[in-house]
């Protein structure tokens, strides 16, 4: 039998505020076990849950980004439960009326093709902590630091058919966020994280087959592997003849494989009702025009304008416009630069090389964007060669310095003077009678081969496009 | 020595005349604690070394000329505020030995005002009660009849100030819990608007109905009270940043050409006959200042019980969800994974009150029962507040009795939580629409105070003020005092 499968997403994604959703606590990553728990995240009696104005923002600019409803009135809700790592014994979240709701976003598939895949929702909750078992003698630790951060749940439609078109929703969910300015996206650090619910059904049948939750998801890679071996064990098991039975599992990232966890862990009645101690989130027309006026370029359009502006190929385009910042680089060298493809080239590959093997982030590239236009404009001027330009890159950025500087001392400039490659042509034509015979009879290949012998002699400072001038004069006479 | 149970204003007038200082103030009130307060049972804490130390530091100001007008006078705090040093107990095993790292607003601002707190008064545990008698350190006596309750949660408050032992007393009033205790104390107990005061520091039981009142001997008292507490607070969302008016300068205002609406059931067969009249002779005397009186009717009134204990279990089974023995509070020795120590750390601090609570709370929250119960009620409530908003389109204020029957024996309607629950029958209609109200003394039965309620539209504080204070300057009902005479 064929089968087909159903995927929906809830991405966990952590706002960049600098404090809690309702507290004064700092936010910030890795500080010792609970030194980030003010006494609202430790939930003391008689402390009260103020709303952190920024996250509604931040909410807002991601609604207007996925063309969703940002909704005039969102209420905050209490879900009801108890485990160690969640203080109140009930985490604010967002229930009946989110602050964001029916919105979309637009996939580029493989086949090259167009998919957009509906997003219900977008809600802001809180975090919980988090529970400690290494080091502790055999029990168990909590550490609060991350109670209380303040979350915006994305919930996808389940619109999405295989563990690659999910990765790719993520992928343009998380390069969303990050230009929004709204998250850092940090998924080993948990900023970014997702559950999946799967299911699968004969190709054809309408009805959805019985769905199972993978919970917390924390990279693209996890999230494609786990998400393919579910879908295998249903199919497994309805062509077993068995029945899939709905329930939360986890993925096991080190044997790659996904299991049930204990059933008392999700028998839960939430018993959700509105929270009486947070007023309704009530926004008008005129945060909302603010919200758009603020609102940065987003990536497709981006694209759009790349493709417009500097007539890129759709593969430089897709890394170029992966994060904001690469953007942002790319137009400074494309700035000063008169040829933008060749600009394209350069960020895209050996400056993109150079960061990842360096492991650096673009904004920490130890070649500025001022510095690489001016060795670009050096290519273009035709003071070196774009092999040379290589060199002298490294050297940029292994010793710092500006491309000028480096042609100067180490004396690579362009032999373009004619005079001094005449000679060295002739040089070339003297020691090599039989290519040039060769190349007379009509062996035209036989040119590169000469080229490269006067290029060898010069050590690559020769202009190949002047050389190939004066050899075709000298030959063709 | 100044006479027993004196006004804050008469002795905020003593102290700004030199004829006496906060620290014999508040070593009398600590004398008379020592004195009563073994029979009454109305303090759970006592601070006496920390109310001297406040009081020298109010003789100080004094005499620096930097004092307000409070400053220098004792006072106590229901042990529902949160106290930074000082135990805040809630009245339960559970917060048995909890000592809060901050001040509550209201303690914070009456601090900052001069006043002494001399300690902390017994409660309904988490204030779940009207009588005071599920508090963990045992019940409140009535200082009327030591074997009737003084009311509840708000209790111990209410004693204190009856006694004398302190001329005013914080409470919280979720359904009635600082105007009912007021009533059978035979004292003032104000309750402002919904948002009025900071619920901040207030140990929350039921959210969307708690508010901070006074229990004091006077109008008067109340409105210098509530000049103080009153007014935003960035630490509560629920709290209302209107302005705050001069409480004070409305008190005196004439009734001349007023409107008193009287809601016909709060007259029915269940209101005690000997209160009823007490309440009738009451409104005579507004009739007789020019205030005229109206029929109103509240229709929905019968549903209001019903309604409250629907919302407020349900609240307080979320709000109390954090004693889980984690933290702080109560945490069970008799814990061998964290599922018994959740579940022996909860049994062993709550008591059965406030564990009814928690369970009808769950119940009626739950899949499948939500609907019918829970939003039902926020129908209903909505309901019941338009009634209420529809009589004050016609009447300045609304009149009627606090509580159906005076004071009642210990151990009476304990194990009748359903008719302890309709004691409140005139009170809970007004924490569900959110307005101010305000009991009076306003007569006597069998021995026992009888209580006048005033309620107004929200945030109508002054003139639910100007009722009470017009009343008091005709009658001395409030001056009464247990055991006969006046004080």
């Amino acid at each position: 039998m064929e089968w087909e499968t159903v995927i929906g997403l809830e991405i966990h994604c952590q706002l960049a505020t600098k404090s809690k959703l309702f507290g004064g606590a700092s936010t910030a990553y890795g500080a010792e076990p609970n030194t980030q728990a003010c006494l609202v995240t430790l939930a003391y009696p008689g402390v009260l849950p103020v709303l952190n104005g920024e996250v509604v923002t931040m909410a807002a600019r991601f609604g207007l980004a996925i063309d969703a409803t940002v909704a005039p009135r969102s209420i905050f809700a209490r879900k009801n439960y108890f485990y160690p790592d969640l203080p109140k014994g009930y985490q604010i979240s967002q229930f009946e009326l989110p602050i964001v709701h029916d919105g979309h976003i637009t996939l580029m598939l493989d086949d090259g093709s167009e998919k957009c895949v509906g997003i219900t929702r977008a809600h802001l909750e809180e975090d919980a902590g988090k529970s400690l078992h290494e080091n502790m003698e055999g029990k168990t630790g909590i550490d609060l630091n991350r109670a209380g951060t303040p979350l915006l749940e994305i919930v996808s439609e389940p619109e999405l058919s295989s563990a690659r078109e999910a990765v790719n929703y993520m992928r343009r969910i998380h390069q969303l966020v990050r230009y929004l300015g709204i998250s850092d996206g940090n998924m080993q650090e948990g900023s970014f994280r997702c559950d999946a619910n799967i299911s699968v059904r004969p190709k054809g049948q309408q009805e959805l087959g019985t769905r199972t939750e993978l919970k917390n998801l924390n990279s693209f890679r996890f999230v494609e592997k786990a998400i393919d071996f579910e879908i295998e064990r249903q199919v497994e098991v309805l062509e077993d003849g068995g029945e899939v039975v709905q329930e939360t599992r986890l993925y096991d990232a080190e044997r790659d494989e996904t299991r049930a966890m204990r059933g008392k862990e999700e028998a839960n009645d939430y018993r959700y009702f509105p929270d009486p101690d947070l007023l309704p989130v009530e926004l008008d027309e005129g945060f909302i025009t603010g919200v758009r006026e603020a609102m940065p370029e987003l990536p497709r359009a981006k694209a759009e304008r790349f493709t417009a502006d500097y007539g890129l190929k759709q593969a430089d385009i897709d890394l170029l416009t992966a994060s904001r910042d690469t953007a942002d680089y790319f137009e400074a060298v494309a700035a000063s630069v008169e040829d933008k493809r060749l600009a394209a080239n350069w960020v895209a590959g050996e400056l993109g090389a150079a960061l990842n093997r360096d492991g650096l982030d673009i904004t920490a590239s130890k070649v500025s964007a001022a510095s690489l236009a001016g060795l670009l404009n050096r290519i273009h001027d035709n003071t070196i060669s774009g092999k040379i330009a290589k060199e002298v890159f490294a050297a940029m950025w292994d010793e710092g310095g500006e491309a000028d500087a480096i042609i100067e001392s180490r004396g690579l400039e362009q032999i373009t003077d004619s005079g001094e490659l005449e000679a060295t042509v002739d040089q070339v034509i003297a020691d090599n009678p039989e290519q040039v015979e060769q190349y007379r009879a009509g062996k035209e290949k036989v040119l590169g081969f000469l080229v490269g012998q006067v290029m060898k002699a010069t050590q690559g400072k020769a202009n190949p496009a002047k050389v190939n001038e004066i050899l075709r004069a000298k030959l063709g006479s | 020595m100044p006479e027993q149970r004196q006004t804050i204003a008469a002795l905020s007038h003593l102290l700004g005349a030199g004829e006496v200082s906060s620290r014999e103030l508040v070593q009398a009130s600590l004398d008379r604690i020592e004195e009563q307060d073994k029979e009454l049972n109305a303090f759970i804490t006592v601070t006496a070394e920390q109310a001297l130390a406040a009081a020298d530091a109010a003789d100080l100001a004094r005499a620096n000329g930097t004092a307000g007008p409070l400053a220098g006078v004792p006072m106590a705090h229901k042990d529902i505020f949160c106290t930074a040093g000082v135990k805040t107990t809630c009245g339960s095993r559970m917060l048995e030995n909890f000592v809060s790292p901050y001040d509550a607003t209201v303690v914070e601002r009456l601090a900052d005002a001069g006043m002494v707190s001399v300690g902390k008064t017994n409660m309904d545990e988490f204030a779940m009660g009207s009588s005071s008698e599920t508090s963990y350190f045992g019940a409140v006596k009535n200082p009327w009849d030591t074997a009737r309750s003084p009311g509840g949660s708000s209790g111990g408050s209410a004693a204190a100030v009856a006694a004398g032992l302190v001329p005013m007393a914080t409470g919280t009033d979720t359904g009635g819990s600082v105007r009912q205790p007021a009533a059978l104390s035979g004292v003032t107990g104000f309750k402002p608007t919904y948002g009025r005061v900071s619920r901040y520091g207030i140990v929350a039981f039921a959210s969307s109905l708690d508010q901070a009142g006074i229990l004091a001997l006077s109008a008067e008292d109340a409105a210098l009270v509530t000049q103080v507490i009153a007014g935003f607070d960035e630490r509560d969302s629920t709290c209302s940043p209107a302005e705050v008016p001069d409480y004070a300068a409305e008190l005196d205002a004439p009734l001349k050409g007023k409107t008193i609406g009287i809601p016909k059931e709060y007259f029915d067969a269940g209101l005690d006959s000997a209160c009823g009249d007490a309440v009738h002779a009451a409104l005579e005397v507004f009739k007789q200042q020019g205030a005229k009186l109206r029929d109103v009717s509240l229709p929905n009134l019968s549903l209001a019980v019903p309604t409250y204990y629907v919302v407020c279990p349900a609240e307080a089974s979320s709000n109390l969800s954090r004693y889980d023995g984690m933290r702080f509070g109560h945490r069970s020795e008799d814990a061998g994974d964290i599922e018994s120590l959740f579940k022996n750390s909860r049994t062993e601090g709550f008591g059965d009150e406030v564990k009814r609570r928690i369970m009808t709370g769950t119940y009626v929250l739950s899949a499948g029962y939500y609907d019918a119960y829970y939003l039902q009620a926020q129908k209903v409530r909505q309901l019941i507040s338009d009634d209420m908003q529809r009589c004050f389109d016609e009447v300045d204020i609304i009149a009627g009795p606090t509580t159906p029957t005076p004071a009642f024996k210990i151990g009476e309607k304990i194990d009748d939580p359903v008719q302890m629950y309709l004691n409140d029958i005139y009170t809970v209609s007004v924490n569900l629409a959110g307005l101010p109200g305000i009991s009076i003394p306003c007569g006597s039965v069998n021995g026992l105070p009888a209580g006048l309620q005033l309620i107004g539209p929200h945030f109508a504080e002054a003139r639910v003020l100007n009722f009470a204070h017009r009343y008091q300057m005709e009658t001395d009902w409030h001056k009464q005092v247990a055991g006969g005479g006046q004080g």
